[in-house]
C-alpha cells in the first residue's frame, strides 16, 4: 500500500496538481502585473486576484506535498477557492462598476474556461477520495 | 511578433496535444527508449526552441518598437511560456501511466494559449 503522499500525487492527482500548477503561474504573473503597474485602477479586484493567486499556490503545493497536514491545508485551500469564484462571480455579474478589470474569477472563471469553479470541486473531491485509503 | 513563427508554434503545439491525446487514449506513456518516445520528446524539444526563438525575437521587437507596448506582460509571457514544457515532461515522466501522458496534453495546450495571448498584447492599444 503505497503512502498517503504518493497516493496523493498520483493518477489523477497528477493531472490535477498540473492543471492547478497552470492556474497558480497564471494567477500570479496576472496579479503581479497588476499590483505592480496600475493598483489604483481597481484595489479591490487587484487584492482578490492577489489573494485568487496565493490560494492557488497554497493548493499547488500541498497537493504536491501530501502530507496530512498539508492535505488538510490543501482542503482549507479549495474551499476558500469554492467560496471566492463564487463570491466573485456573483458579485462580478451583480456588481460590475466594481470590476473594471478582470480577475481570475470574475463571471465564475469564465475567462478561463470556466475551470477555477470545477478545479477546487475535483480538488476537494480528490482529497476526499484518496483519504479513504 | 513575427506571424509565421508564432502560427507554426501553435500549430505544431496543438498537433503534439493531440498526439499526447491518443497516447492517452491508448494508454501509451510516450516514454524515452522507445521510437515513439524519442519521436515524441524530439517535437517537444522542437516546440522549445521555437519558443527560444520567439523569446529572443519578441525581445528585441520589444526593445526597438516605438509602440507603447505592456513591456511587463509581454515580456513575462516570452519568459513563461519556456517554462511550460520543460515543467510539463518533468512531471509527465514520474508518473508513467495516462495520468501522466495527460499532463503532456495540458502542457502542450497552454502553449498556444500564451502565444495567442502574446500576440494580444503585441497588438492591444494599452490603457492609461
Amino acid at each position: 500500500m503505497a503512502d498517503l503522499a504518493t497516493t496523493t500525487r498520483s493518477g489523477p492527482g497528477r493531472l490535477l496538481i498540473a492543471v492547478y500548477a497552470v492556474f497558480a503561474l497564471a494567477a500570479c504573473a496576472r496579479s503581479g502585473v497588476q499590483l505592480a503597474t496600475h493598483f489604483d485602477r481597481a484595489p479591490l479586484a487587484y487584492l482578490l486576484s492577489a489573494l485568487a493567486a496565493v490560494v492557488y499556490v497554497v493548493a499547488t503545493v500541498c497537493l504536491a506535498r501530501g502530507s496530512r497536514t498539508s492535505r488538510r491545508l490543501a482542503v482549507i485551500s479549495c474551499t476558500v477557492e469554492l467560496v471566492g469564484v463564487l463570491a466573485v462571480g456573483t458579485a462580478s455579474l451583480v456588481a460590475p462598476a466594481a470590476f473594471p478589470d478582470a480577475t481570475v474569477w470574475s463571471v465564475f472563471g469564465q475567462g478561463y474556461g470556466f475551470v477555477p469553479l470545477v478545479l477546487p470541486v475535483l480538488g476537494l473531491l480528490w482529497i476526499r477520495r484518496t483519504a479513504r485509503g | 511578433m513575427i506571424h509565421a513563427l508564432s502560427s507554426t508554434l501553435t500549430w505544431v503545439a496543438v498537433g503534439a496535444a493531440c498526439w499526447a491525446l491518443v497516447l492517452v487514449i491508448l494508454d501509451r506513456p510516450p516514454l524515452p527508449g522507445r521510437p515513439d518516445g524519442y519521436a515524441y520528446l524530439g517535437l517537444l524539444v522542437l516546440v522549445e526552441l521555437g519558443l527560444l526563438g520567439q523569446a529572443v525575437i519578441g525581445f528585441v521587437q520589444l526593445a526597438s518598437t516605438d509602440r507603447d507596448v505592456s513591456g511587463l506582460s509581454f515580456g513575462g509571457y516570452l519568459l513563461g511560456a519556456l517554462l511550460i514544457l520543460p515543467v510539463a515532461v518533468f512531471w509527465s515522466f514520474a508518473e508513467r501511466t495516462r495520468w501522466g501522458t495527460a499532463v503532456l496534453v495540458i502542457g502542450a495546450l497552454v502553449v498556444p494559449v500564451m502565444i495567442v495571448r502574446l500576440n494580444q498584447i503585441w497588438t492591444a492599444v494599452p490603457r492609461g
